[in-house]
């Protein structure tokens, strides 16, 4: 009777860990097989650096989306920790120390944690407003230090070591790049588990109910200081990590990895991707080095369309891009996520429309203004033109202005398909 | 004795200017609550806007003209931008304002480019008002004093002796009582953030010529004006004004006097390591003052939010 009881219980529990883990070794295999399609050194470089930066956005999340605090200048526990770093290999080239490169981001992670545990002392007092000019005034403080403290950061050519002298693990020297990358892909994997398991334990839940309900979250007896206090050292340990793995890959750190652009990039990689979701920074940092790289070779006018997502972003969906996608679930479970395609297609097509012939306006404006004199001609998605002449500009405009206006008549529309998606079936009024 | 008096009058400028700045800010913080991360960001629009009218018309139109299309501008940021976001919470707003500060630096890169502008002081300005044992000093910083006076005691009359004053007081506190009785507190709102990105722009009218007009302006005084507003303690006018000027004098004193370290730690009966460039700790015997000088407010900061977490003057506990 008790095992048949306990049998019964076990199946569902055991159904309940395979969908925890499933997703963990599809990503180890997806990791694993990612190379053999994108084999050229380029390619994995850029991996390389999306990784880094998905670690780091994680790490960012568990602060901006788990615990609710703002940070203006995270990008010092990354920098720290990869500061760190070096002067470890270069200490270890010296004085030929036993470390192998493997596990150096386990320093690079103390680093950071040490740096946050200092910090946090007085910047965890309170989330909001306060803890995000806290945390700007100690980004923009250590940032400046870094030319001013040269032994350490090295000034402004900052500080590089070669990775190939660290002890070889098992025969491997790290002289390829495809070896960096399963050094990477392996610390991603266990970051993003840990991270995700500590989003999981008691104290990642209070650190929700923290953010949520700081005051609610006292009455039930925890201190909400200390609770965020725990993830800012937990993030900072992370941080550190990503900064470590940034060492490892480009063998240099310099004051750029400490200032408030880069602070202020990993915000716009965490939002964009969406904070309420754990794997939606994980799309933001994937989505934000495409495009940074991608966008980047065809336009100079990259981070100024970056910066108009993000604000759009911010007003019209805050919850991100996987907020997006996760909204889609109740239609998904009504099973009226087919109905959605047709309408979805006639809101992208008019948008796309217009989006492009915006941007081509915009960067008509710019070679208008700043190309060298005499120099009419200019290219827009293989499309040569002249800047100066009438044509291009009443093209873009009008196909700017007709397609919004096409945009704004289907909207309705489609916002009827969703509401009757996501309606569940017999409650369609 | 000269140098002192030279310093103290450096050290005004730009404390009254950083208090242009931090005045508007935390105005806007202690009405909505929302510290407007984009507020250098209009002191920059400001100066640019300014550049671009003096062009055209000469420094006076600007300093008229573009403060008034910075402030119209700041009133539709909070009318279409900020009110939108405001339901979604506090960081979404600070988000927001992230985000437009972004945004705008890439719009002047966009139009102006990435050079320093040509724009300058006034050439009935360009003379030396007075001499101090030598160093002679600008009418234009006169002019400069003159100016964020004025402003300051324009400001300080119609916070509290008139009744739009009174009505934005009273919003700060009670903004809920004040709508029940019959004002219009989103107006009183969107005409706060307009007024205080009108005072960055004057602010970037007039710095513009002195500090450079440049797309990284707003990046080198922001930071400094939320430090500030830290200091002072967050929502207090009083305390802006009283950090902004100790800011001021801070940096000023600092980059004049070539105090060096190593005076101090043998002071303090340090030895001197024999072979520098071995020692770990190198940077701190060849530090000097003007060197700190820069990082001087962050620390402050620092100091004032471990050992008086509301500021110098905050009474509220943001």
């Amino acid at each position: 009777m008790n095992s048949s009881n306990s049998e019964k219980a076990s199946l569902p529990q055991r159904n309940e860990f395979w969908k925890l883990v499933f997703p963990w070794v599809l990503t180890a295999l997806f990791l694993l097989f990612l190379p053999v399609i994108f084999a050229s050194n380029s390619a994995l470089t850029i991996m390389n650096q999306m990784a880094i930066t998905i670690i780091f956005a994680l790490a960012y999340n568990m602060l901006l989306g788990q615990g609710g605090m703002l940070s203006f200048g995270h990008a010092v526990y990354m920098g720290v920790g990869g500061f760190m770093c070096v002067h470890v290999m270069n200490y270890v080239e010296i004085n030929s120390a036993p470390l192998s490169l493997p596990f150096l981001p386990i320093f690079g992670g103390l680093f950071g944690l040490g740096l946050a545990t200092l910090v946090g002392t007085f910047s965890t007092r309170s989330a909001g407003t306060v803890f995000a000019m806290i945390s700007l005034g100690v980004g923009e403080l250590i940032a400046a230090c870094s030319l001013i403290i040269v032994a350490f950061f090295g000034g402004e050519e900052g500080v590089s070591a070669d990775r190939t002298y660290m002890r070889p693990f098992f025969e491997i020297e790290f002289f390829t790049q495809i070896e960096v990358y399963y050094l990477t892909s392996v610390w991603l994997l266990i970051s993003a588990l840990l991270m995700y398991l500590f989003s999981r334990t008691p104290i990642g839940r209070m650190a929700n109910a923290v953010r949520d309900n700081p005051e609610r979250a006292e009455f039930l007896g925890y201190s909400a200081r200390w609770v965020r206090y725990y993830s800012f050292c937990a993030s900072g340990f992370f941080c550190g990590i990503a900064g470590a793995l940034f060492a490892i890959n480009f063998e240099i750190l310099t004051e750029e990895n400490l200032n408030l652009a880069t602070s202020g990039s990993i915000l716009l990689v965490t939002f964009l991707g969406g904070v309420g979701v754990f794997f939606g920074p994980i799309i933001g940092a994937v989505l934000f080095t495409l495009l940074q790289t991608v966008l980047g070779l065809y336009t100079e006018l990259w981070q100024l369309y970056l910066g108009a997502l993000f604000l759009a972003t911010v007003m019209f969906f805050p919850q991100g891009f996987a907020g997006v996608l996760v909204s889609h679930a109740p239609a998904a479970r009504n099973g009226r996520l087919g109905s959605l395609f047709i309408p979805y297609v006639k809101m992208a097509a008019p948008s796309a429309v217009c989006l492009w012939s915006v941007a081509g306006l915009a960067e008509l404006l710019f070679h208008a203004r700043h190309a060298a004199l005499g120099e009419e001609e200019m290219v827009y998605f293989g499309i040569n033109m002249l800047s100066t002449s009438v044509i291009p500009w009443t093209v873009f405009g009008g196909l700017a202005v007709i397609s919004f206006g096409i945009c704004r008549t289907v909207a309705p529309s489609v916002l009827e398909a969703w509401d009757k998606a996501i309606t569940p079936k017999g409650m369609a009024q | 004795m000269e140098l002192v008096v030279i310093n103290i009058i450096d050290g005004l400028v730009t404390g009254l200017l950083l208090f242009m700045l931090s005045s508007g800010l935390t105005l806007i913080f202690s009405m909505m609550g929302v510290l407007n991360f984009a507020h250098a960001s209009f002191y920059m629009l400001g100066a640019y806007f300014a550049y671009q009218i003096s062009s055209i018309t000469g420094f006076w139109m600007g300093l008229l003209i573009a403060p008034v299309i910075v402030g119209v501008g700041g009133a539709l940021v909070e009318r279409y931008g900020l009110r939108r976001v405001h339901q979604f919470g506090h960081v979404p707003e600070l988000i927001f304002t992230f985000g437009l500060a972004l945004l705008i630096e890439e719009l002047v890169q966009f139009f102006w480019g990435k050079n320093q502008m040509a724009y300058e002081s006034p050439e009935t300005l360009q003379f030396a008002a007075f001499a101090i044992g030598g160093n002679s000093v600008p009418a234009y910083k006169v002019f400069m004093i003159f100016i964020s006076v004025g402003i300051f005691l324009g400001l300080l009359y119609v916070l509290t002796r008139t009744r739009v004053g009174m009505v934005i007081q009273a919003a700060l506190s009670y903004p809920r009582t004040v709508e029940a009785l019959g004002h219009n507190v989103p107006l009183v709102f969107m005409g706060v953030f307009g007024v205080g990105t009108a005072l960055a722009g004057v602010a970037g009218v007039i710095a513009g010529p002195v500090l450079g007009t440049f797309p990284g302006m707003a990046v080198v005084l922001g930071s400094i004006v939320f430090v500030t507003i830290v200091i002072g303690g967050l929502g207090s006018l009083w305390g802006a004004l009283v950090a902004s000027l100790l800011i001021g004098w801070l940096t000023t004193f600092a980059a004049s006097y070539n105090v060096e370290f190593e005076t101090i730690l043998k002071f303090f009966g340090m030895e001197k390591p024999e072979i520098m460039s071995e020692s770990a700790l190198r940077d701190i015997w060849t530090l000097t003052l003007p060197q700190i000088g820069p990082i001087l407010p962050y620390i402050l900061m620092i100091l004032i939010l471990v050992f008086r977490p509301n500021g110098l003057f905050g009474k509220r506990d943001a």
